[in-house]
C-alpha cells in the first residue's frame, strides 16, 4: 500500500429511498493495485463501487451523503460532469452486456462517443484492446460478426476490451465472473493481474478465493458497513474483527 | 388419469379455436378472391376509371391510398417516436406520466368516425386545408399515433437496462446512448408497430370520409391540397351509389382484393421483421 491513493471515499452514506444501504464508509483505493470488496449478497459492496463512476445517480430516489474523490477531484461536485468521470473510471458488469452490434463496433463505440474519428487509429486501438483482453486470437477473423454470438466468457472479455479502449485510469469490476465457468474465470483473473500494471482496479466478488488470489487490499462489507479493510493477506490470515473471521471461515454468507 | 383427460380436452378446445379462426380467415380470402379476381387485369391496375366507374381501372385509387398512407406516416412516425422516447427515457416517473399514458391508450379507443369529424372540424375547416390529401393524412396520422406510441414504448422498454449502463459507463451521454444503442436495438420493434399501423391506416374509411375522399375524379391528384380517391371509400361508393350496380359490384370486389393483399403484404413484412429481431437477440 505504498502506491499513491487513486480514489477515496470519505464518510459515505447512501440511501435507496428511506433504506440506508451504506453507513459511514471511509476507504482508499491505491494506484496500480487490485482492491477487492467481499461480503454476503445485499451487503452494499456493488452499491459502493457504483459510486466511483456515479452510476447510482441513474436510479431514482437515491441519496448520497459524503464525498468520493478521484485523485483530488470531488467527483460529485456540481462543477464535475458525470460523463467526464465515467470516461476516466470504467466499469465491467456482473453479466456480460455487449451491445447488439459487431465485435468491432463494440470496441470502437467508446472511442466514437469520445470524439475519436480517425479510422486507422480506431482500428489500431480495437486490435490493441482485444489483445490486452486476451481475445484477439479468438476473434481476429470475425470482427464483423455480432458480439452476441460469442460465448459468455468471450463476451465478458469483450466488455473488458471495450472498457480498455477508452483509456481510463480506474476499472471497476462488479462480480465479473459471477456468470462464468472456471476456465473463463481463470482467464479473467489472469487478465486482472496483468491490467493492474497500468490501471487501478476495484473488484467486487462473492468468491473469497478470488479475492485472495488477485487482490492486494480487501474490504469486508456487512449490512452496509465496512467491517474491516486492509491488506488482503492480513484479512485472510489474521482478521481483527470476529465477523470477518466468521465470514472468511465460511460460518455465514 | 383424470388430469390427462382434462389436458386432452383443453388442448382439443384450443385446437378448435385456432382452426375456426383460420377457417374464417380462409373464408374471407376465398370469398373476396373468387369474386374479385375476374376484374383484375393489367388495365385494371394501371388505368383510371372511365364511364362512371364501370370501365377502365383503379390506378388513381390505389395511388390515393398510397399517398394518404405515406402522408399519415410522415406525420405520425416522427411525432409518435418522439413521444415514446420522451415517455420512456426522459419523463420523470409519476402520476402525470401515468395520466399521459392512459390518455394515449384512450385515444386508441376512440371510434374512427369521431376522428373523421375531428379532422373535418380542425384540418378541413379551422386550418382551411379543405378536403385534401393533407387533411386526410393528418387525420389518419392522429388515428395511428397511439398505435405507434405504444408499439415504440414497448420496443424501447424491452431494451435491457444493462446495455444502457454499459454505454453510459463508457462516457456516452444520455442522448448518445439513446441514439446509438437504444434506438437501433429497439428499431425492429418500432418498425413492426409502424407497419401494423400502416395496415390499419390503409384500410380506414371513416376518417377520410369527410377529410380527403372524393367520390369520383378524372385522374391523379395534383397536390397535397387535392381531393383524392382511396380504396376503402371507393369500395363504399361503388356499392352504394351509381347506376350500374352489377358492374360496380364486380369492381368493388376487385378493389377489396387489392386492398386485402396490400394489407396482408404489409403485415407479412411486419412478421418478417419480427422474426429477424428474434434471431438477432437469440
Amino acid at each position: 500500500m505504498d502506491n499513491k491513493i487513486k480514489m477515496r471515499a470519505q464518510k459515505v452514506n447512501f440511501f435507496y429511498g428511506k433504506v440506508q444501504a451504506l453507513k459511514d464508509i471511509n476507504l482508499a483505493v491505491h494506484a496500480n493495485c487490485v482492491t477487492a470488496m467481499i461480503g454476503p449478497s445485499g451487503c452494499g459492496k456493488s452499491t459502493f463501487i457504483r459510486l466511483f463512476n456515479r452510476m447510482n445517480e441513474l436510479l431514482p430516489h437515491t441519496l448520497l451523503k459524503g464525498k468520493v474523490f478521484l485523485d483530488d477531484l470531488d467527483i460529485n461536485s456540481p462543477l464535475v460532469d458525470a460523463v467526464d468521470i465515467r470516461r476516466r473510471v470504467g466499469m465491467v458488469f456482473q453479466k456480460p452486456n455487449p451491445f447488439p452490434k459487431s465485435i468491432f463496433e463494440n470496441i470502437s463505440y467508446g472511442l466514437k462517443v469520445n470524439g475519436v474519428r480517425e479510422k486507422d487509429y480506431i482500428a489500431g486501438k480495437v486490435e490493441e484492446s482485444l489483445k490486452k483482453a486476451a481475445l484477439w486470437d479468438e476473434v481476429k477473423e470475425r470482427l464483423g460478426e455480432s458480439a452476441l454470438r460469442l460465448s459468455g466468457g468471450q463476451q465478458q472479455r469483450l466488455c473488458i476490451a471495450r472498457c480498455l479502449a477508452v483509456e481510463n485510469e480506474v476499472i471497476l469490476f462488479d462480480e465479473p465472473c459471477a456468470s462464468l465457468d472456471p476456465i473463463s474465470t481463470a482467464k479473467i483473473e489472469e487478465l486482472i493481474m496483468e491490467l493492474k500494471k497500468s490501471y487501478s482496479i476495484v473488484i467486487v466478488t462473492h468468491n473469497m478465493q478470488q479475492a485472495a488470489r488477485v487482490s492486494e487490499c480487501t474490504g469486508f462489507f456487512l449490512l452496509g458497513e465496512l467491517v474491516e479493510f486492509g491488506k488482503t493477506q492480513d484479512i485472510f490470515t489474521a482478521p481483527k474483527d470476529k465477523r470477518t473471521e466468521a465470514y472468511i471461515t465460511g460460518r455465514f454468507g | 388419469m383424470k388430469q390427462a383427460l382434462v389436458q386432452r380436452l383443453g388442448f382439443g378446445l384450443l385446437f378448435i379455436c385456432i382452426t375456426s379462426t383460420l377457417f374464417f380467415l380462409g373464408l374471407i380470402i376465398y370469398f373476396i378472391f373468387t369474386r374479385g379476381i375476374s376484374v383484375i387485369s393489367w388495365v385494371f391496375l394501371t388505368q383510371a376509371p372511365r364511364n362512371a366507374m364501370t370501365a377502365g381501372g383503379v390506378a388513381p385509387v390505389i395511388a390515393g391510398t398510397l399517398y394518404l398512407t405515406l402522408g399519415s406516416m410522415l406525420f405520425a412516425v416522427p411525432l409518435g417516436l418522439a413521444c415514446a422516447i420522451y415517455l420512456c427515457e426522459y419523463s420523470p416517473k409519476g402520476a402525470i406520466v401515468n395520466i399521459i399514458r392512459m390518455s394515449i391508450n384512450n385515444l386508441a379507443g376512440v371510434p374512427s368516425v369521431v376522428f373523421g369529424l375531428f379532422g373535418l372540424a380542425v384540418f378541413v375547416k379551422f386550418f382551411g386545408f379543405g378536403v385534401s390529401i393533407l387533411s386526410g393524412s393528418l387525420t389518419l396520422g392522429i388515428l395511428a399515433l397511439p398505435l405507434i406510441i405504444s408499439a415504440s414504448q414497448e420496443a424501447l422498454l424491452s431494451v435491457p437496462q444493462s446495455i444502457r449502463e454499459a454505454s453510459l459507463s463508457l462516457g456516452a451521454t444520455k442522448w448518445e446512448t439513446i441514439k446509438n444503442i437504444v434506438l437501433p436495438t429497439a428499431l425492429p420493434g418500432i418498425l413492426t408497430g409502424v407497419i401494423l399501423s400502416i395496415g390499419r391506416v390503409a384500410g380506414e374509411t371513416a376518417p377520410i370520409l369527410f377529410t380527403a375522399a372524393a367520390f369520383y375524379l378524372r385522374g391523379y391528384p395534383k397536390s397535397v391540397f387535392s381531393e383524392v380517391m382511396a380504396l376503402p371509400y371507393h369500395i363504399y361508393a361503388l356499392m352504394t351509389e351509381g347506376a350500374h350496380p352489377d358492374k360496380q359490384k364486380a369492381i368493388a370486389y376487385g378493389c377489396s382484393l387489392i386492398l386485402l393483399f396490400l394489407v396482408l403484404f404489409i403485415s407479412g413484412i411486419a412478421i418478417f421483421l419480427r422474426q429477424r429481431q428474434r434471431s438477432y437477440h437469440g
